[in-house]
């Protein structure tokens, strides 16, 4: 474990420097302990694969307090990360309308559409860290076939609730926003709801697992 | 008693101080560009510091009152009128029912605040009332205001107002130089390209906004030229992407990025960073973080002893 000031105002910790299962998992459990202590000094967490960035008010808390704090979080130990995650279904309507690049997915992994689809909602994805949009969650465990380079030009418009992929990583775009992710479905869930007590769909830690839903479906259940 | 947007000039937003704790789900503070002037504009009216205003860019807004309102207007120097008189920065001023707030572009600096005497009347969300453009939530409906839009106001305990001693805000909005520490890769850039940054000037790119501001100037070469594994990212963070030239990551910034930040801008300069305008140029000088922090607790002693007794 590495602490480094990142700015006057907040410490880097780094657990890693990989994206793997082990190194989230030392990062939920540290990012679990730190939002236990609920301490008004510090004003915000962001976990990412491996490491997390505190923010905190440096004319309430000092770095060196911060870093002890820290080293005492993580003496703690930071591999029982108990596993009593959240698995959240997700339902995802493959249709071509809402699939502008499952063929060129297909094409790449050279794999019939219906086994994408089939890969795709057959894995368990982890929930590594949330960033980029409010509420997009950066998911950990595609299957390898699946494992596709982002378009070469960002879409300047991706819907909210688009399903995608890029590289090794999966995700759901919760607003509607530009994006250089591929497109393989779109939830008819609300990812992101602003004035809901929880109001990401999906928080660091989750489990999530894509459930194959038809057209109908989705028309009779997309959230207004 | 409500404000009508008769001409919402180039961007208005909703904003107060931000919206802290939900950076793990992706969703950045936001809050005022200029912190400071905004502060001030709610103290000279007799708000809590955090009451929602409102925050133009660089082509001020046009406003009509229904009722008489004692309003503060801080930040960048423009010309701004209450009816037909003339309406001065940095004190507090009373606009008549029916009153129409003209203001004009800004001649220095890139914001201008509004604070009104109670506050706007704005439901948070997360605990802030500040816009959450990305997220479309937050300030009024999530977005910029547009022509025609009511907005509420809080009708204020008839609280007193405040005056700010002569010259007080003088020298507080020189903008060429800002600060900065050591941004958490900065052993990635060596001596030599640290040192361009912090000896050449560098240009705000007209691609600058709240997300984040872009420079060109001289390219910064990293040493070290791996893929960084996307990691969280602090205000004020000064990346460089590909392209070699910085961007100073600002209030509506994404959380997380996997660009190497060579420093990171001090928290006392962050205001000063919100009125800078495009095609301005900026310095960056070094100091460390002790130096930065004293240099903090200054700046809010000093926000204490400006206004008169």
């Amino acid at each position: 474990m590495k602490v480094i000031a990142a700015s006057d105002s907040s410490l880097l910790v780094v657990l890693g420097d990989v994206m793997s299962l082990e190194n989230n998992e030392r990062v939920m459990s540290l990012f679990c302990a730190l939002q236990r202590l609920n301490d008004p000094r510090i004003r915000n967490l962001h976990p990412a694969y491996a490491s997390i960035l505190i923010d905190f008010d440096p004319l309430r808390l000092s770095h060196e307090e911060a870093a002890s704090l820290i080293e005492h979080l993580a003496g703690q130990g930071l591999s029982q990360y108990d596993q009593a995650s959240n698995v959240v279904p997700i339902p995802v309507c493959y249709d071509t309308e809402f699939a502008p690049d499952l063929q060129e997915v297909a094409n790449h992994a050279k794999i019939p559409n219906h086994e994408v689809i089939r890969l795709h909602s057959s894995a368990t994805y982890r929930v590594h860290f949330l960033g980029f949009t409010p509420g997009f969650a950066y998911l950990g465990g595609l299957p390898d076939t699946l494992h596709v380079p982002r378009l070469a030009t960002p879409r300047k418009h991706v819907p909210a609730g688009s399903v995608a992929i890029a590289g090794s990583q999966a995700g759901i775009y919760p607003v509607d926003s530009p994006g250089g992710w591929r497109l393989i479905g779109r939830t008819p869930v609300r990812i992101f709801d602003p004035d809901a007590t929880q109001p990401t769909r999906l928080k660091p830690g989750d489990l999530v697992e894509f459930r194959e839903i038809d057209r109908a479906t989705f028309d009779a259940t997309r959230h207004r | 008693m409500s404000l009508r947007v008769q001409d919402p000039g180039l961007l208005t937003t909703v904003q107060d101080l931000g919206r802290y704790g939900y950076s793990h789900l992706g969703i950045s503070p936001g809050g005022a560009a200029d912190s400071l002037a905004m502060r001030i504009a709610n103290l000279l009216v007799g708000n809590p510091e955090n009451a929602a205003t409102l925050e133009m860019t660089l082509a001020g807004a046009t406003l009509e009152f229904d009722e008489e309102s004692i309003v503060a207007l801080t930040g960048g120097k423009c010309d701004c009128r209450i009816n037909s008189d003339t309406a001065p920065l940095w004190q507090a001023m009373r606009v008549p029912a029916r009153g129409i707030l003209t203001c004009g572009a800004m001649k220095t600096g890139a914001r201008l605040y509004l604070g009104i005497q109670g506050g706007l009347d704005i439901q948070p969300i997360m605990g802030s009332a500040s816009t959450n453009m990305a997220g479309h939530f937050g300030g009024f409906e999530g977005r910029g205001l547009r022509k025609g839009d009511l907005l509420g106001v809080r009708k204020g305990p008839n609280s007193r107002v405040s005056t700010l001693k002569p010259g007080a805000v003088d020298g507080l909005y020189s903008r060429e130089l800002l600060r900065v520490t050591r941004g958490p890769q900065h052993d990635w850039f060596g001596v030599e390209a640290v040192g361009k940054l912090l000896s050449c000037p560098y240009t705000v790119s007209e691609q600058s906004n709240r997300s984040g501001l872009r420079l060109k100037g001289n390219s910064i070469s990293p040493q070290v030229r791996s893929q960084l594994l996307t990691e969280g990212v602090s205000l004020g963070a000064i990346q460089v992407p590909q392209d070699e030239q910085p961007i100073i990551l600002f209030v509506d910034q994404q959380t997380t990025g996997g660009y190497p930040k060579i420093a990171n801008v001090i928290a006392a300069d962050l205001y000063r960073v919100g009125q800078l305008r495009p095609r301005e140029q900026v310095r960056f000088t070094e100091v460390a973080i002790p130096k930065a922090i004293d240099l903090l607790r200054e700046q809010e002693e000093r926000l204490k002893q400006i206004f008169q007794s």
